[in-house]
Parts: structure tokens; C-alpha cells; sequence
């Protein structure tokens, strides 16, 4: 059976691809895990997964169909509207 | 993509996974290039194992036991990328103790002294680590990766092989002599060791940017790198042409290109004990995998 091996280098860190080992079963698996990816202390956790769980998805974008600006950071222009708020309450220039 | 489209691809930087279509010349290309690769890593651990038992410290012993099973771990990693591209690992094992596939020239010689060790962890494992660092650009990405993981080990080894090194170099005369002589028995082999300078755009492994260096560059690096190293340390490397131009380049006496030859297709000093050595390992520890796959399965 092939095993995906996913590490993650520091405690809070996202786990990341670390290679696949061939191995009988999942506590073989482990084992390699450990020996490959363990030995110098250069894991804080691994996770082992058949390779068969794994759904791999391409291509995740969801389609433009519509304006989706409101998702993203670049959909939110404040800067003509903080200047007019600010020239209303009349504190234009101090901050 | 057409294979032309797909080189196209390749040689600006596209990367190509597992699961992607790719011409069947590149895919045997790939599996040629990287099965050879974990070869040298399970071959190369052989001159290294012959010294475990008489590794001159405790340290040294643990060290060098480390080194292998880092080794032996990478032809692992490496394997299972060529298995991924259709070759499975016993199949790759069968070739090479069959002597159908090659392994790397330097792991075909004696290691005679400790001294030999200690150059083979300094030098050959430099010139080693040029080649591997230049392949984290591999236009196939799974191979690219393992890479990472592969040259932060080699850093450690290569640290183990300048350590042994400068231990020998400031003893007693008797071991400088050791190391002096491992450098004029290893210097024809380094020199060889990154193929003939042919050019870049003829090599069928450059051409699919599997590999991204030319011989002769990575050569130069390792000129570069290490010829003052060697020379700092009060040791001569035994080429009378050896020296550096005033525009950086390095010029040498050609390397014996037919012993290189000769050496990678089978014919090795050591080839037929190393790979006896393999062949009786693998029909010892038979019934261990027996043993194991029946237990697991």
C-alpha cells in the first residue's frame, strides 16, 4: 500500500507534503514515518493517510460567474469614502 | 500539448506531476534518470558499511551507521518516485542486482584506508550535492521535492566528512599520508563523476530540463568550491594542468573518459562484490519480507 506522508515542521504550522513511503499497513506505515521523516527531530507531527483518501481536486476555483469582489480584500475601497465621513464630521486632515 | 508544446512547457519552468499527461520519452527519460539515482544511493552505501566495524571512535562508528541509514532512506524516497512513474521497486532491485541499470562511477572503487572514507564524505559527497541541488529545479515536481528533504540531510553529511578530515589532517604525519593518498586515489573518479562536458542542448536529460546543469558546469562548481579547500589544508590534488584562469574557469587534464565508461557499465574494481553483496543480502532477508507481508496482509 502507498501512504501519503503530511508534516508539520513546528507546533501551530500547517502541515505540508512530505512524500509517500510503501508499506503493508498503517502500522508499518508509522514506523517508516518515523524513520524517514523523525529522526533528526525535524517533525512535530505527522499525519499518514492511504494514498486512496486522498481526493485530489483540480482546478478548486469556483467560477467568476458573478461580481465576487465582496470575497476579497481588493473588493473593499474605503479610502473616497473615509475622506467624505471625515469632511463631514469635519475632522478632515487630522488623522 | 503536443510533445513539442510539452517541451516547450518544460524547458520555461512548467513542472509536471504525477497524474499529468507527458510524452513516453520523458517518462522513460524520468524513470532512466531517477532509477539511477536510487541505485547510487543503495550502492553508495556499501563502500561506507565496510567501515562501520572499524570506524576508529564510538562516535565515528554512530556517525557513519547514521550516515547509511540516511542514505538507504533516500534510495527509498527515491524509488517510490520511479514506482509512481510505473516501475515498481522490486523491479528496480531485479535490474540492479542483475546488473542491467548503472549506479554512480565513485561507488564502484575500494574504500583501501579510513582516509578513503573520509574523503569519499567530504569530496564525493560535494560533488553529490552539486547534481542534487541543481535537480530541486527538475521540471518533474515529485522528484523536486524529495530533493529538499535529500540535500538537508546531505549537509550533515558533508559536515561529518570535513570533520573526519580535519581530525586526520591535524594528527600525526601518518594520518595526513592517509588522507593525501585517499585524494590521489579519489581525484580521477571526482573528476569523472559529472559525466562528459557534452553540451547542455545535446543531453536528451537536459533537453526535458530534468536535469538543469551541465556537466561541465557542475564540474566547475566543484572546482571551485573545493579545489581551495584542498589546497588550504596543505594537500595536492595530482593534476599538474589544475589550475584557475584569470576569468574563474578551471582548467585540467582530461579525465579518462573510457575508465569512466568502462567503470558504469559493469566493470568496476568492486562492481561484481558490491552487487554479489546485494543479491545475497536480498535472498537473505527473504523470509523477513515474507514473514512481514504475511503477518500484515
Amino acid at each position: 500500500m502507498i501512504f501519503e506522508v503530511f508534516r508539520q515542521e513546528r507546533e501551530g504550522q500547517p502541515f505540508q507534503h512530505g512524500g509517500s513511503l510503501e508499506a503493508p499497513n498503517l502500522a508499518f506505515a508509522e514506523t517508516y514515518a518515523r524513520e524517514l521523516y523523525g529522526r533528526r527531530d525535524e517533525s512535530f507531527a505527522l499525519w499518514i493517510v492511504p494514498r486512496e483518501s486522498v481526493e485530489e481536486v483540480l482546478d478548486p476555483y469556483v467560477a467568476d460567474v458573478f461580481d465576487r469582489d465582496y470575497r476579497r480584500v481588493d473588493g473593499y475601497s474605503l479610502k473616497v469614502k473615509l475622506k467624505e465621513a471625515r469632511g463631514r464630521a469635519g475632522t478632515a486632515g487630522t488623522g | 500539448m503536443n510533445d513539442t508544446e510539452f517541451q516547450a512547457y518544460v524547458q520555461e519552468g512548467g513542472q509536471v506531476e504525477t497524474g499529468d499527461a507527458m510524452p513516453d520519452d520523458y517518462r522513460k527519460a524520468l524513470i532512466k534518470f531517477i532509477e539511477m539515482h536510487g541505485n547510487s544511493e543503495l550502492m553508495g552505501v556499501l563502500p561506507e558499511r565496510e567501515w562501520i566495524l572499524r570506524a576508529p571512535t564510538l562516535q565515528r562508528k554512530l556517525a557513519l551507521t547514521a550516515k547509511v541509514q540516511d542514505e538507504v532512506g533516500h534510495s527509498q524516497l527515491i524509488y517510490r518516485v520511479v514506482e509512481d512513474l510505473g516501475k515498481p521497486r522490486e523491479a528496480c532491485l531485479e535490474d540492479l542486482v542483475a546488473g542491467k541499470t548503472k549506479f554512480h562511477n565513485v561507488f564502484h572503487y575500494p574504500t583501501k584506508t579510513w582516509g578513503d572514507v573520509a574523503v569519499i564524505a567530504w569530496l564525493v559527497d560535494a560533488a553529490a550535492i552539486i547534481s542534487q541541488k541543481a535537480l530541486l529545479k527538475c521540471s518533474y515536481a515529485p522528484y523536486a521535492r524529495i530533493m529538499k528533504k535529500i540535500c538537508w540531510e546531505e549537509s550533515f553529511h558533508i559536515l561529518h566528512g570535513r570533520d573526519c578530515i580535519l581530525a586526520l589532517m591535524t594528527g600525526t604525519d601518518e594520518q595526513r599520508e592517509l588522507v593525501q593518498e585517499a585524494v590521489t586515489r579519489w581525484w580521477g573518479p571526482l573528476m569523472q563523476f559529472h559525466g562528459n562536458p557534452i553540451v547542455a542542448e545535446d543531453d536528451p536529460m537536459y533537453h526535458w530540463r530534468i536535469k538543469s546543469q551541465a556537466n561541465e558546469d557542475a564540474r566547475q562548481q566543484f572546482l571551485d568550491g573545493y579545489v581551495p579547500q584542498i589546497w588550504e589544508l596543505g594537500l595536492t590534488v595530482p593534476d599538474p594542468k589544475l589550475r584557475q584562469r584569470d576569468d574563474g574557469v578551471w582548467e585540467y587534464s582530461e579525465p579518462d573518459w573510457d575508465e569512466l565508461k568502462h567503470v558504469v557499465t559493469g566493470h568496476g574494481p568492486k562492481t561484481e562484490e558490491r552487487l554479489g553483496f546485494r543479491r545475497w543480502s536480498r535472498e537473505e532477508t527473504a523470509w523477513v519480507r515474507r514473514a512481514v507481508l504475511a503477518d500484515a496482509a
